[in-house]
């Protein structure tokens, strides 16, 4: 949680800090609201073919949960360990994806605004995504969720402080 | 010069001409419908009448109701008779200002001023219409207050070098003659004519009663054509096959160079003191300027028949858009030594024998053979067992042209990084090349998939603003260099020493359109 910016440039190698240990439960909660639905409709179809005798109960329902309680419970976690970020001198590193891993720096004085956002969930788990926005087309902005609110709100203004020290 | 003034009162006309010429359809379709019986011409003339009156008051009640006002720092334009609207926009925002004359407003002398602010096609500012004097002395005027503002901002760092005070004509840089025009023209081949034909076609079958769609009298021509052609014997027919093809050869060439010369008839290309300037068009003028410090990136471009003739298209990545891409145009059908002067006088370089170029990662090469060829031999399985003996050869072959062709692309992604720019070229029958300056990027993001990370190659996305740049199969560790070099340069350069004496003058203003919002940039030019 206490963050301080690293004196030196950001290094490749260099240890990823991890995000707010909330984020996880944030993204277990989203999970389970995306997975309700499916759950739901599944029932409902089970109920619709109960009478018919065409197959064995559970055989719709049954793999919805499963996939259901695999992405509630393993994959959080999993993404929650596959992202990290940096926070150089004068400089961000944002790593994240399972799969499709991306790994984006963004130097400080590129940054033209900065966005700290937090939804009802965020605001519940204490956590908040710092949005930096550039100007290049590709990664016209880039986000970074799962913060302790008072770090985003912290590394909005360092970021900040570093800009105008730029420009002045 | 703060006071609140009306375009250029012309533009009456010609919003009323839009009217009377919208009202002339359905007049016409009265007067040939039946309603109304006798009277129905009457009734039509009426109708004429009423829509051109109307027309004519709304044009004027909107000319009256548009003003637009030139302050210290911004332009705002006021428009609208029953809901205003108000839309102001900061010099130092604007990214460049474009004269349009399309024919009519052009027979008037009047022409519309697009204000670019980077924003994107309906949100940015235009004033439909000023007269020509009107538009160019708007156009000084905004590029003389912007530095003036950025003057002002700077006013306290002594380096400010000073400024040319007036505008002047300028070298040109680039432009194309009738001779260049058709030449360009025979490469735009295109048989979009065909499609225009489809559309009158389709427009004959609603208004007459020839039923285009109907088969059987096509048949009938055909069969009576066919004929015709059948007593020919085989030569002829030959001779008429051939013909046929020089003759789509020959409409898709006109239509190419009927279509070039409306576009680029007088195509030139000036450098002056404040930046770029193209003017071309036959009957649709437009008339651009372009900052030279907005210039964030180039790119290269050609086409797989011009390529092999060594033409070539420039064009600037800025934030500004043009008619319909997303940079600018400079020199669409150029030699490379005639693009050479163009990318000089724009601060950039062009690769050498001195620079390094890199190949992408031969793993990345297999793999994409490999998957592209998997496709096709995937395809292959089931139409050797299905189809008739034979035909699995065809997805066969595909399977080994695409690995081929990957196999032989690989020859051409190539990358390249020295110490002011980054080099990007692919595309084997027709190569592209990306150049951007290494400080007029904005981040640097390292994407790899499964596969990718598997085999220790990535993609690497510079964010160029206005535009994209990415490296493909690039080395893991290559990449990772690469980032932290990029990275270094834009986190090693002071703000206050991008406004160093003009030694080296455009890759260092060009910054300045990075940070707009800093406006001590701003005296870049």
């Amino acid at each position: 949680m206490d963050q301080t910016p690293v004196p030196v440039p950001a290094d490749e190698d260099g240890a990823l800090t991890k995000l707010h240990p909330n984020y996880s439960h944030a993204l277990r909660v989203r999970a389970t609201l995306t997975a309700i639905p499916f759950l739901v409709g599944a029932l409902v179809l089970e109920g619709a073919f109960r009478g018919e005798g065409l197959f064995p109960s559970g055989v719709i329902a049954g793999p919805v949960l499963l996939i259901a309680l695999a992405l509630i419970i393993r994959i959080p976690q999993t993404r929650y360990n596959a992202r990290g970020y940096q926070m150089g001198a004068d400089r961000l590193r944002v790593v994240r994806g399972l799969l499709f891993r991306s790994d984006t720096v963004v130097p400080f004085g590129r940054v033209q605004h900065i966005d700290v956002h937090q939804g009802p969930l965020d605001r519940f788990f204490g956590i908040a995504t710092l949005t930096l926005h550039t100007a290049g087309n590709h990664n016209a902005s880039v986000a970074l969720p799962g913060l302790g609110e008072e770090l985003a709100r912290a590394m909005r203004e360092d970021i900040r402080a570093h800009i105008r020290r730029e420009t002045q | 010069m703060s006071d609140p003034r009306n375009t250029a009162p012309l533009s009456v006309i010609i919003g009323a001409l839009g009217a009377i010429r919208s009202a002339v359809l359905p007049a016409i379709a009265i007067a040939f419908s039946g309603i109304g019986g006798e009277g129905r011409y009457l009734v039509a003339i009426g109708v004429g009448v009423a829509a051109t009156v109307i027309g004519v008051a709304i044009s004027y009640a909107n000319w009256r109701r548009l003003t637009y006002t030139i302050s210290e720092t911004d332009i705002r334009v006021e428009s609208g008779v029953l809901s205003r609207a108000a839309r102001s926009v900061p010099f130092e925002r604007i990214q460049d200002v474009s004269l349009e004359a399309k024919p009519l407003p052009r027979l008037l002398g009047l022409v519309s001023v697009k204000f670019e602010t980077g924003a994107g096609g309906a949100d940015d500012l235009a004033l439909e219409y000023l007269t020509k004097g009107e538009g160019e002395a708007l156009r000084q005027l905004v590029r003389e207050r912007r530095e003036d503002e950025a003057a002002a901002a700077s006013a306290a760092d002594p380096a400010t070098p000073a400024r040319p005070a007036a505008e002047d004509e300028g070298d040109v840089l680039f432009a194309m003659g009738p001779g260049r025009l058709l030449t360009f023209g025979l490469f735009e081949f295109s048989l979009a004519v065909f499609a225009v034909l489809g559309g009158v076609l389709q427009y004959v079958d609603n208004v007459t009663s020839v039923d285009i769609w109907d088969v059987d009298l096509w048949y009938g021509w055909l069969k009576e054509q066919g004929s015709t052609v059948a007593t020919l014997g085989p030569y002829a027919q030959a001779l008429g096959a051939v013909a046929g093809l020089v003759g789509l050869l020959v409409v898709g060439s006109a239509t190419g160079v009927v279509r070039t010369f409306l576009r680029d008839w007088g195509f030139t290309l000036t450098r002056s003191a404040r930046g770029f300037r193209r003017q071309r068009g036959l009957f649709t003028r437009t008339d651009v300027v372009m900052p030279v410090h907005r210039v964030q990136g180039l790119v290269i471009g050609t086409g797989l028949l011009r390529y092999r003739f060594g033409w070539r298209s420039l064009s600037f990545v800025s934030l500004a858009q043009d008619a319909e891409s997303e940079s600018h145009v400079v020199a669409p059908f150029a030699q490379m030594d005639e693009i050479a002067p163009i990318v000089r006088a724009a601060g950039f370089r062009l690769p050498g024998d001195a620079t390094a170029w890199r190949r992408a990662s031969t793993r990345h090469r297999t793999d994409k053979a490999v998957l592209d060829s998997a496709f096709f031999l995937a395809a292959t399985i089931p139409v050797a067992i299905f189809a008739p003996p034979g035909l699995f050869l065809i997805p066969l072959g595909l399977a080994v042209l695409a690995a081929g062709a990957n196999l032989y692309a690989w020859e051409f992604r190539r990358h390249a990084i020295d110490d002011r720019q980054v080099y990007a070229s692919h595309g084997f029958l027709s190569p592209t090349q990306s150049i951007a300056t290494r400080l007029n990027l904005h981040s640097v993001e390292i994407r790899q998939g499964p596969l990718a990370r598997l085999r220790g190659y990535a993609t690497v996305h510079l964010g160029l603003a206005g535009g994209s740049f990415a490296m493909h199969g690039v080395p893991i560790a290559e990449a990772r260099a690469l980032r932290a070099a990029v990275m270094e340069t834009i986190t090693a350069t002071d703000f206050s020493r991008l406004d160093a004496p003009a030694a080296n003058p455009a890759p260092d203003q060009a910054f300045s359109s990075a940070q707009p919002g800093f406006s001590e940039n701003f005296l870049a030019t």
